[in-house]
């Protein structure tokens, strides 16, 4: 076989154990996603599932149980082997796409989406571990993940139905607001990684490389990265902005009329999202896998320290999403014209107004 | 006047308006409640404490000397307000020597559990406290005719009551001192 060949089977091997990885972390965000919201209501959570062998482990068997821990792998089940309904009223066609188009762009943003760093010697560069090293990452991720709302607008409008049909409108609407503000947020960022004079790129292990003494850019770009975490709310759908399903108005919004594995197709994506959504605020804001503020890397050289590197960036998106159901459970739903004046109003002149702010000072410092 | 206070209602703050005050509050609220202990009864393995008056199946009881202590008045049958008791009369067999004073029992005494309301008035009504609400809240079966309990099923249910009144010795006691002891066999034969 020649290298070509081999390089390609690689990289194929490498996506097919990302979307493996971020499938798991979908499904068991899911379960963390019940478990915290048990537990900010005083109660217990999924604890009954278990499993035939692992379950009748003496202590580990009911612990593993009470955590919950099958019940993704229950809920996965269930999905696949329920009936796949399709009502009378929709357009078959559109209705069997929306769920595709809403997870593939979730999934592909991975592919740009560095997740640790390799360094083969003393004095070395770190090599980012990425799917692909582009030059143009954070521009494939707004490109892709903007996409996202394709699926559940026509999920909406395939549904033939006034719930779903508003979800979707709702969704476009709200899609397109913060999507502005959220590109606008993210581009101090990049001004201040790139240097002037020297050659500029939307890489986003560049990024990282620049928090590398461990102060995240949170701490110089604090509003930034304010605006970036609403927007980035918004975009996931998830509460306080989650106007496209709204269950107390729109029933189940854009996904009412889904069920079955369709649905889960939806659900999956919503919560690929979420990690991935995180997994970028981590790489942005927090430092990617660097260590503490002003504390030295102490992964070691070679793959041990690249896999400790990419658990200690597991970890801060983990922290990230933990974020994100924690304010799920926290706030109440915005009104959908609250939701559009925050966006247009406040939002966007805040992320024009920094943007210009750290014009100034990079052009007066550089 | 008017014995409502008025409040004014403030202007809203510069860091109000942004709403972040307030959802870090909100938020610092919720992670407290993490960590908090769980309210939740983990129902087929914990089971609730049921309080002394609580009004469960109403089930028959025998007295401390395991004999039966209805006597077949019929009272719970006309106060239950669905009609659940459904009661037959019939006599004390021969062979309870200790008991041919009492003038009856029942032959057979039903209570439909689906008519049943549990309002209590069966207990509340019964002059020997024969009949009496348990703590038994979970009732259920697969057929109508099973939900239909019978006495049998209800003495298993109600078990023995311990209570100290032993009426039924008291009046025997009493009968026997004015040399009517004996005679009580032939009243109940002769009914």
């Amino acid at each position: 076989m020649d290298v070509a060949w081999e390089m390609f089977l690689l990289k194929v091997f490498y996506g097919i154990l990302a979307l493996v990885a971020i499938l798991t972390f979908a499904a068991y965000a899911v379960l963390a996603e019940r478990k915290v919201s048990a537990w900010i209501q005083g109660r217990v959570g999924p604890n009954r599932t278990t499993l035939p062998i692992v379950g009748d482990i003496p202590i580990l068997g009911p612990f593993l149980r009470s955590l919950g821990l099958f019940q993704p792998m229950a809920d996965g089940l269930k999905f696949l082997f329920k009936e796949e309904m399709c009502p009378g009223q929709v357009n078959r066609f559109h209705y069997h796409l929306a769920p595709i188009l809403a997870l593939i762009p979730a999934l592909s943003v991975l592919a740009v989406v560095p997740f640790g760093q390799y360094v083969a010697s003393t004095g070395a560069d770190p090599i980012p571990l990425v799917l692909a090293d582009l030059d143009i990452g954070i521009l494939l991720i707004f490109a892709l993940s903007s996409l996202g709302v394709y699926g559940i607008v026509l999920a909406g409008w395939a549904s033939n139905s006034k719930y779903p049909f508003l979800g979707g409108v709702r969704a476009s609407a709200q899609m397109i607001s913060f999507e502005l503000a959220m590109g606008l947020s993210v581009l101090p960022v990049f001004l201040w990684v790139n240097e002037p004079g020297s050659i500029g790129g939307l890489n986003l292990a560049r990024v990282v490389d620049w928090q590398d003494n461990g102060w995240g850019m949170i701490f110089v770009q604090p509003v930034s990265a304010l605006v970036f975490l609403v927007a980035l709310f918004a975009e996931s759908n998830r509460l306080p902005f989650d106007m496209p399903e709204s269950e107390t108005d729109l029933v189940g919004g854009f996904h009412t009329e889904y069920g079955a594995f369709k649905f889960g197709l939806f659900f999956t994506a919503e919560y690929a999202h979420v990690i991935v959504g995180s997994a970028i605020f981590a790489l942005l804001f927090l430092g990617g896998w660097h260590f503490l503020p002003g504390v030295e890397d102490p992964w070691p050289i070679g793959w041990s320290g690249a896999a400790l590197s990419f658990l200690w960036f597991a970890l801060k998106t983990f922290a990230m999403s933990f974020l994100f159901i924690w304010v799920r459970w926290t706030l109440p739903r915005f009104r959908y014209d609250q939701v559009m004046k925050l966006g247009w109003g406040k939002l966007l002149p805040l992320a024009l107004g920094n943007l210009l702010l750290y014009a100034v000072l990079a052009s007066w410092m550089g | 006047m008017a014995k409502t206070k008025v409040m004014e209602r403030k202007p809203l703050s510069w860091a109000e308006r942004t709403y972040l005050p307030q959802i870090i509050t909100g938020l610092l609220t919720t992670f407290r409640n993490l960590f908090r202990p769980k309210v939740t009864l983990q129902y087929p393995d914990e089971r609730p404490r049921i309080p002394n008056d609580y009004r469960g199946v109403p089930t028959l009881v025998k007295d401390p000397n395991e004999r039966e202590k209805c006597v077949s008045c019929q009272l719970c049958e006309f106060v239950c307000p669905p009609k659940a008791i459904r009661i037959t009369p019939g006599a004390i067999s021969t062979e309870e020597t200790d008991r041919t004073h009492v003038e009856k029992a029942p032959k057979e005494f039903e209570i439909n559990m689906l008519r049943c309301i549990y309002c209590g008035y069966c207990e509340e009504v019964c002059p020997e406290e024969a009949i009496f609400l348990q703590d038994i809240y979970s009732l259920n079966g697969y057929t109508r005719e099973q939900m239909q309990f019978n006495k049998e099923k209800l003495y298993e249910l109600g078990g023995v009551l311990p209570d100290q009144h032993f009426k039924w010795d008291k009046k025997r006691a009493a009968a026997e001192k004015i040399g009517l002891g004996s005679s009580s066999d032939e009243e109940t034969e002769e009914e």
